[in-house]
């Protein structure tokens, strides 16, 4: 009991503490521009305690910031899952398809989000759209290889079940390969979950959306960078919450 | 027609595999004839190509030659004349035990009533004694209650012949000894045609009404098929001091070894039946 505690509590604690110490210490003496940890709360003390606060368009609380970008992410998100859960299970199912599509994903697969947007903008010539693309494009292909890899791990007793009992194509689909594949699919889920949020800064910053990204970016032009690292502390939480309640939901369907 | 025809025909059946370049011939000139209603059971040692002839019979693999019917009608893709046990479990562990019957159900009689469906699957459930655990997933199950689902799942669909691959193979001693009474008990209530495949001659002798050596492989082939002339129920202790019994074995097991390659001395661990699970019998 009293190990745990320590092991727990107190040692994350001890690393934090530690961060900190070393961030006062290159603010106070390398970095002069750095914002020390005291500056940096009293100047975004306000965002803090005022979080859904609108005072303008770019000047709003830190929870309201980061609320439009988790809708921007869900959007972008939710077009990943749509579009990467059908790609991988047909690459799952058919060699031919394999064949044919492997090389073009591997290659658009790194391509980062810096690159998709401008050509999202040229697609869609505004920038809410635009971003929603470049979220899809790079947070998709975890889902993509796992639901794939998912697929191909079904056990053969599960496809002989399967013929043996001459289930139909879609009932093969829905009664036995997704099930089989679900846990491997909720780890690309969560995978392209922790994309998606990195991916938001990114496009927040290209367009000037109000969230928690475009926040950041204006804010460092607007030289007020104690904001910029309220908003890291912002994107670093919320980004872990994310990934946190993910595991919570595969490690359930893991357990079925 | 004078005469009826045999459920089941096999005739010079042959396969191989080929893997890496080279060929590997698992099957050999397949004779078999099984009658309506009888209970056959195959004994091989393990590797001899058992599973290969299951799985013909089950229609998911094809033979390069010969012909295999049932009822008159080539066998070529699987079918619900056919109800499976594999030996490996072959649940799906996100159904519960209700579920797992109840897609067989669904799957073999479509225009059924839906109530009518879920009393047919738990039906059987209940003829395997399973009633407690119905809405259990397999994963709560032990290994002999997962085989008795599976046994339900295939007798629900009502098949013309129930094809059991070395159902017991993975369960320890005692369990498996439970379950072969258990087994010999439904499938002589249900009276089905059956054919059990077995490493375990004793399981064959107590289960079966004739019994067919599998020569050892490679290019294994049946060997002559001795009838189990013992009365039903068979007792599993007085078995041993019947003198049917004794002889059926000898005769099976002196056909199993002579079929061995020449070898001076035999490995142990290629020994006819599994050893003694006890301590997996003790966890359980």
């Amino acid at each position: 009991m009293r190990y745990r505690l320590i092991s727990q509590m107190l040692l994350p604690l001890v690393g934090i503490l530690a961060v900190i110490a070393l961030w006062a210490l290159v603010s106070s003496t390398l970095v002069p521009t750095l914002p020390s940890p005291l500056k940096t709360w009293q100047v975004s003390r306000l965002y803090l305690v005022q979080p859904w606060e609108k005072r303008g368009e770019l000047d709003q609380g830190i929870l309201r910031f980061t609320w439009y970008s988790l809708l921007r992410v869900a959007k972008g998100y939710t077009l990943a899952l749509a579009v990467g859960i059908p790609i991988g299970l047909m690459l799952g199912l058919s060699k031919r398809f394999t064949q044919a599509f492997d090389p073009i994903i591997q290659i658009l697969r790194p391509v980062s989000p810096l690159a998709w947007l401008p050509l999202g903008l040229v697609l869609f010539q505004k920038p809410e759209p635009a971003g929603t693309f470049t979220i899809a494009m790079c947070s998709m292909w975890p889902t993509v290889m796992n639901t794939a890899l998912g697929v191909r791990s079904v056990p053969q007793d599960y496809i002989n079940v399967a013929k043996v009992l001459q289930l139909s194509p879609s009932r093969t689909m829905l009664k036995i390969l997704i099930p089989a594949a679900l846990p491997y699919m909720f780890t690309g889920f969560r995978l392209s979950l922790g994309i998606a949020w990195l991916v938001i800064v990114a496009a927040e910053m290209l367009t000037g959306a109000p969230g928690v990204g475009g926040f950041l970016w204006q804010e460092y032009n607007a030289l007020i960078y104690e904001h910029i690292i309220l908003c890291i502390i912002a994107i670093g939480l919320v980004g872990f919450a994310l990934d946190r309640l993910m595991g919570l939901v595969e490690r359930r369907f893991k357990a079925a | 027609m004078g005469f009826t025809m045999p459920l089941v025909e096999l005739h010079g059946v042959n396969k191989s595999y080929h893997s890496a370049g080279k060929t590997l011939r698992v099957l050999k000139d397949i004779e078999l004839t099984i009658e309506e209603g009888e209970f056959v059971a195959i004994v091989g040692y393990s590797g001899s190509g058992k599973t290969t002839l299951m799985s013909l019979l089950a229609g998911l693999i094809r033979a390069d030659s010969g012909t295999l019917a049932l009822r008159g009608q080539p066998i070529t893709a699987p079918g619900r004349d056919r109800g499976v046990v594999f030996q490996n479990y072959s649940l799906l562990p996100w159904l519960t035990v209700l579920e797992n019957v109840r897609l067989a159900v669904d799957q073999v009689y479509p225009d059924w009533a839906k109530q009518k469906r879920e009393e047919q699957s738990r039906f059987w459930i209940q003829k395997v004694n399973l009633t407690d655990a119905m809405d259990k997933r397999p994963a709560q199950l032990s290994g002999g209650m997962r085989q008795r689902v599976s046994v339900a799942r295939a007798l629900a669909m009502d098949p013309d012949l129930l094809l059991l691959d070395e159902p017991l193979g993975a369960l320890d001693a005692l369990t498996r000894a439970v379950l072969q009474d258990e087994f010999g008990r439904i499938c002589q209530e249900a009276k089905k045609t059956v054919l059990l495949i077995t490493n375990d001659v004793d399981e064959g002798i107590l289960l079966a009404d004739r019994i067919i050596p599998l020569s050892a492989g490679p290019a294994a082939t049946l060997g002559p098929s001795i009838a189990v002339d013992i009365q039903r129920p068979r007792d599993r202790k007085g078995l041993n001091r019947d003198s049917n019994f004794a002889r059926i074995r000898a005769e099976v097991f002196s056909y199993l070894r002579g079929s061995r390659p020449k070898r001076p001395l035999a490995p142990r661990h290629e020994a006819l039946t599994e050893p003694l699970g006890l301590e997996a019998a003790l966890e359980a």
